[in-house]
């Protein structure tokens, strides 16, 4: 099967929870790709992680092959993509390998605001798009209500909108036919130089690094030698191969085709998302557009509760960035929480993904700090220094401005909450752009907004104050100078790094008195008193007091009872033993966790 | 006369045998208490008489059932309410522990003693069966404090019930500090009160939450808890009256004068022997240390079988650091033994020493301020050989 008019690319654009995995299931069962006994619920979510959280965070692929009624067998290569704003370069390159999209949308809660963005990208990238309304068979389903939304944003007509249900199977081979018929074949020129998207790409222990491709132009063959042309890694391709789903090796991927590449390359680090991939000699002059390097947008530090675990954690980075290039960390010494890592993140989701997977696969007990973003601060004298870390902020002294990053922000929120949001949005900072309503019901808010603020707590201030109705997606925006200025935390006139941050100037007073109120309550009584301080420089913004501990001990002993005397003082030694020593202060490990965690 | 903070009586007590007996019969059972109880209500309390007679001679089985041992230093009844069985039932069992492990001459035989039940001849009686030393439950002279806690007598019960008691006995005075509305004034007239009557000896002890009972309910459901910083200033409000009267401070809760110190209490501190015997009694012999059930039922059953009524037991692993964890509750201090060079320039404990909390010359180590012994021992435990 080399004919390019018998292929058809397409992805899924869904919110989560919105039923992509389970129709993807659906397609393949019914295309019999997968035996019924074979299957396992959301066979694309490859890792634990996915699978439970109902997230998609790599991309992955599939090759179904369909005979729809009375017509020639096709081959459908679903490219399934992440759902998350935190991932979004990484929907951007799988859109590429597209050219369909299914714009899968639940029929009781209609379209979110990163689905909208991913359609309008899947629009902008050229893509046919086929809206798809699933979950029909839930009681509360509201399709009409939800194909009026649809054709308000799209255009089009309700006719054009498939319903399908998932979970029964209902309307699964017309969306087959619709997948044939609607979505157009690929074009590329098969007699020109070899030109491959990689779109994603994964490691595997034994076979090293394993890459998804769309063979854009001429093919790709098996033993042939190639090129990365934006890193310029020369290799050979050892295995080729199509996911059926089973990794299936084939001679060559034709023009139009997806599948996967192996090259015995064991660094992912040299592969990069978004490369092209041509013939080592005589090949393509010109890649194909839109690779960027992949670029963190919150920091935070990551610390073993336990100072020897430090080389458990760095290995344990090594093996997570084998799989995930994005992740980007370096050695940081904090005076609170000894030797640790700076690490960079795409985003809230993927740090909080990362963090699980330390703990969970790599057995580690962390103190993260709180997450920042890239500051760009400017001195007296004209430098630039890129500010990932709240230490690193130059002096004021010397410091002439700081400039933080800001996104643009799509909210869609039902209409009886725009007040609310628009009241939270203007607390953070957040500039006031279009707003369109999508339905009578339904509006669609757009702002420019610092990240830093939306790093904080945003996402779930937002979601609490619309009862879990509003959704929101960012896409990074210019930096923009702005009144910043550093609060530190001094324990004991100490100042503790890990709990310093940057923040605007009307919020410093704030912060400063939560986070040393906060502390006052979760560091225990020491055997004097222990001022906890806010400062921004030198000046003091705020102050609490932890007196001094006057009582430990017990009045007396039960009849006797020395082992259960004994038992209380063990367990009193233990908790001594988890205590950081910050100067003379006596902290817990708790302590760190409990203040810096953001979403109380 | 050995003064009762001093190192040589410390040591001494160290050798002490002492004997406690748990009689657990109450007539009701105050909020705070978790010792193992016997009120009326409680199952199996039907028929009260015969279930007495019944845990009395379950109690001489178990006598019985000890290996034989030296002569005994101590002997205390404990509580529960150890009045409750009469003066005939206690006097039985101080001669059948004679007879088993005879009583030391000078041996200390103590009784804790409820006011209410304190009469003339109830005492006369006591002193007949070689009683020589009675601990009062007075808790309170404030009645308002008394009825908070549970309690069945009156001030003037108590003030009556220690007269009668001083020309007889050693006589100690327990009261307890930090129940709920109780003001450091109040508590300032209870210790001014209890020191005017001369007692041989005072116990003060702070309000303890104990897990299952029904005062850790009421703080469970939102209840006042007893304030730490009030405590601590009732504490050393009691100290300083205490010393003021001649009363010299022993042990983390308990103030004696000359000649009065409690044996059983100093014994235990100073990691001495004990057996125990009764409901959820406790012993401790050659570095063993069991403890007895807590349901009567259970109790009675195993000694009229003829076995122990034991719970448990374990084995001391390091007695060198049980002496020291013991030991510091105590004024003379604890020789720091075979973790003294550990003790030098050891990080947690030289900041103890510069808080003015502990002091540590010639190789014993001494708590200045008792309020923090529990985090000097916690300190201690972490010192190895």
């Amino acid at each position: 099967m080399n004919d390019a008019a018998r292929i058809r690319n397409f992805c899924i654009i869904a919110h989560i929870d919105h039923g992509k995995s389970t129709l993807a299931d659906r397609l393949l069962e019914a295309t019999g790709a997968v035996d019924a006994r074979d299957m396992r619920a959301q066979l694309l979510d490859t890792m634990d992680l996915e699978r439970e959280r109902g997230i998609t965070i790599k991309a992955n692929s599939v090759s179904i092959r369909y005979t729809p009624p009375g017509g020639e067998e096709h081959l459908l290569n679903l490219i399934d993509t992440p759902g998350h704003v935190d991932f979004s370069y990484e929907v951007s390159r799988s859109l590429a390998a597209c050219e369909g999209a299914l714009l899968l949308v639940d029929a009781s809660q209609g379209i979110e605001a990163q689905t909208l963005a991913n359609a309008y990208m899947a629009i902008e990238s050229g893509l046919e798009v086929i809206p798809v309304i699933n979950k029909i068979d839930l009681p509360a389903a509201d399709p009409e209500r939800v194909a009026d939304e649809l054709v308000g944003i799209l255009g089009g007509t309700a006719e054009e909108i498939l319903t399908v249900s998932a979970k029964t199977g209902h309307g699964v081979t017309e969306l087959l036919d619709a997948i044939v018929d609607r979505f157009p074949p690929p074009e590329g020129d098969p007699g020109a130089p070899t030109r491959a998207l990689v779109f994603d790409s994964y490691y595997d222990t034994y076979r090293g690094v394993v890459c998804h491709v769309r063979v854009v132009d001429g093919d790709l063959e098996t033993n042939a030698d190639i090129r990365f042309m934006a890193t310029g890694l020369t290799a050979t391709a050892d295995e080729i191969g199509m996911h059926l789903p089973a990794d299936t090796p084939v001679k060559k991927l034709h023009c139009g085709e997806t599948g996967y590449l192996i090259t015995g390359i064991k660094e992912i680090d040299l592969i990069r998302v978004g490369d092209s991939v041509t013939a080592a000699k005589g090949g393509a002059d010109i890649a194909l557009e839109g690779y960027s390097e992949p670029k963190p947008m919150v920091y935070s530090g990551l610390f073993p509760t336990d100072g020897d675990d430090f080389e458990r954690l760095r290995d344990a980075l090594d093996k997570l960035r084998l799989n995930d290039s994005s992740l980007m960390y370096r050695a940081e010494t904090s005076r609170a929480l000894g030797f640790g890592f700076r690490a960079g993140f795409l985003g809230l989701l993927h740090m909080e993904i990362v963090r699980e997977r330390l703990e969970r696969e790599y057995d580690l007990d962390l103190v993260a700090t709180a997450p920042s973003v890239e500051y760009e601060a400017t001195t007296a004298d004209g430098n630039m220094v890129r500010v990932s870390s709240p230490q690193d902020l130059p002096d004021r002294a010397v410091l002439e401005s700081v400039a933080e990053p800001f996104v643009k922000v799509m909210i869609i929120t039902p209409s009886d909450y725009v007040g609310t949001v628009m009241e939270l949005v203007q607390n953070k900072r957040g500039e006031m752009g279009d707003m369109t309503y999508l339905s009578p019901t339904r509006v669609e808010l757009h702002y420019n907004m610092p990240l830093a603020e939306i790093v904080f707590d945003f996402f779930d201030q937002l979601k609490s104050r619309t009862k879990g109705y509003a959704s929101l997606d960012y896409e990074p925006g210019p930096y923009r100078e702005s009144d910043l200025v550093r609060v530190d935390i001094l324990l004991n006139s100490l100042a503790v790094d890990a709990f310093s941050t940057i923040v605007h100037r009307d919020k410093a007073y704030q912060y400063g008195r939560q986070m040393a109120s906060r502390l006052r309550e979760l560091i225990p009584r020491q055997l004097f008193d222990v001022p906890i301080q806010a400062a921004i420089g030198g000046r003091i913004i705020a102050r609490e007091t932890i007196k001094a501990k006057r009582k430990d001990v017990t009045a007396k002993c039960y009849g006797g009872d020395i082992t259960r005397k004994r038992k209380l003082l063990e367990k009193q030694k233990e908790g001594k033993k988890r205590m950081k020593m910050v100067g003379a202060v006596e902290v817990p490990q708790e302590a760190f966790i409990s203040a810096l965690r953001i979403d109380d | 006369m050995l003064p009762p903070d001093s190192i040589e009586l410390a040591d001494l007590a160290a050798r002490w045998r002492s004997a406690y007996v748990h009689i657990p019969f109450c007539r009701r059972r105050c909020p705070y208490c978790d010792f193992a109880v016997v009120a009326p209500g409680d199952a199996n309390t039907a028929n009260l008489p015969e279930l007495r007679d019944s845990y009395l001679a379950a109690l001489h089985a178990e006598i019985d059932m000890e290996p034989e041992w030296e002569p005994l230093d101590a002997v205390n009844f404990g509580g529960g309410t150890p009045s409750s069985v009469g003066a005939e039932a206690l006097g039985g069992l101080i001669d059948h522990l004679d007879s088993r492990f005879g009583l030391a001459a000078g041996a200390e035989v103590s009784i804790e003693v409820n006011p209410e039940d304190v009469t003339e001849e109830m005492a006369d009686a006591l002193v007949a069966r070689r009683v020589n030393r009675v601990s009062i439950g007075v808790q309170s002279f404030d009645d308002d404090v008394l009825e908070t806690l549970g309690r069945a007598h009156s001030s003037e019960q108590a003030a009556a019930a220690v007269a009668i008691c001083q020309s007889r006995f050693v006589t100690g005075i327990d009261v307890i500090f930090g129940s709920a509305g109780e003001s450091l004034a109040s508590w300032r007239s209870t210790v001014e009160r209890a020191v005017e009557l001369h007692p041989h000896h005072l116990s003060t002890y702070a309000l303890t939450v104990e897990t299952g009972t029904e005062l850790w309910r009421q703080v469970r459901a939102g209840g006042k808890a007893p304030d730490s910083d009030d405590l601590a200033d009732k504490y050393e409000l009691a100290q300083e009256l205490a010393v003021a009267a001649d009363l010299v401070q022993y042990e983390v809760s308990n103030y004696a004068r000359p000649g009065n110190t409690c044996r059983y209490n100093l014994a235990t501190w100073g990691q001495g022997e004990y057996l125990g015997f009764g409901l959820g009694g406790h012993g401790h012999r050659d570095s063993v240390r069991r403890r007895n059930v807590r349901s009567v039922a259970a109790y009675v059953a195993a000694c009229e079988a003829g076995a122990r009524p034991e719970a448990g037991s374990a084995v001391t692993d390091d007695p060198e650091m049980e002496r020291l964890v013991l030991g510091v509750r105590r004024m003379c201090g604890v020789d720091l033994g075979n973790r003294e060079a550990a003790a030098d320039s050891h990080p947690g404990l030289e900041r103890l020493a510069a808080a003015g909390v502990i002091e540590i010359a010639r190789g014993r180590l001494r708590v200045l301020r008792p309020l923090l012994t529990d985090d000097v021992a916690a300190t201690v435990l972490s010192l190895s050989p």
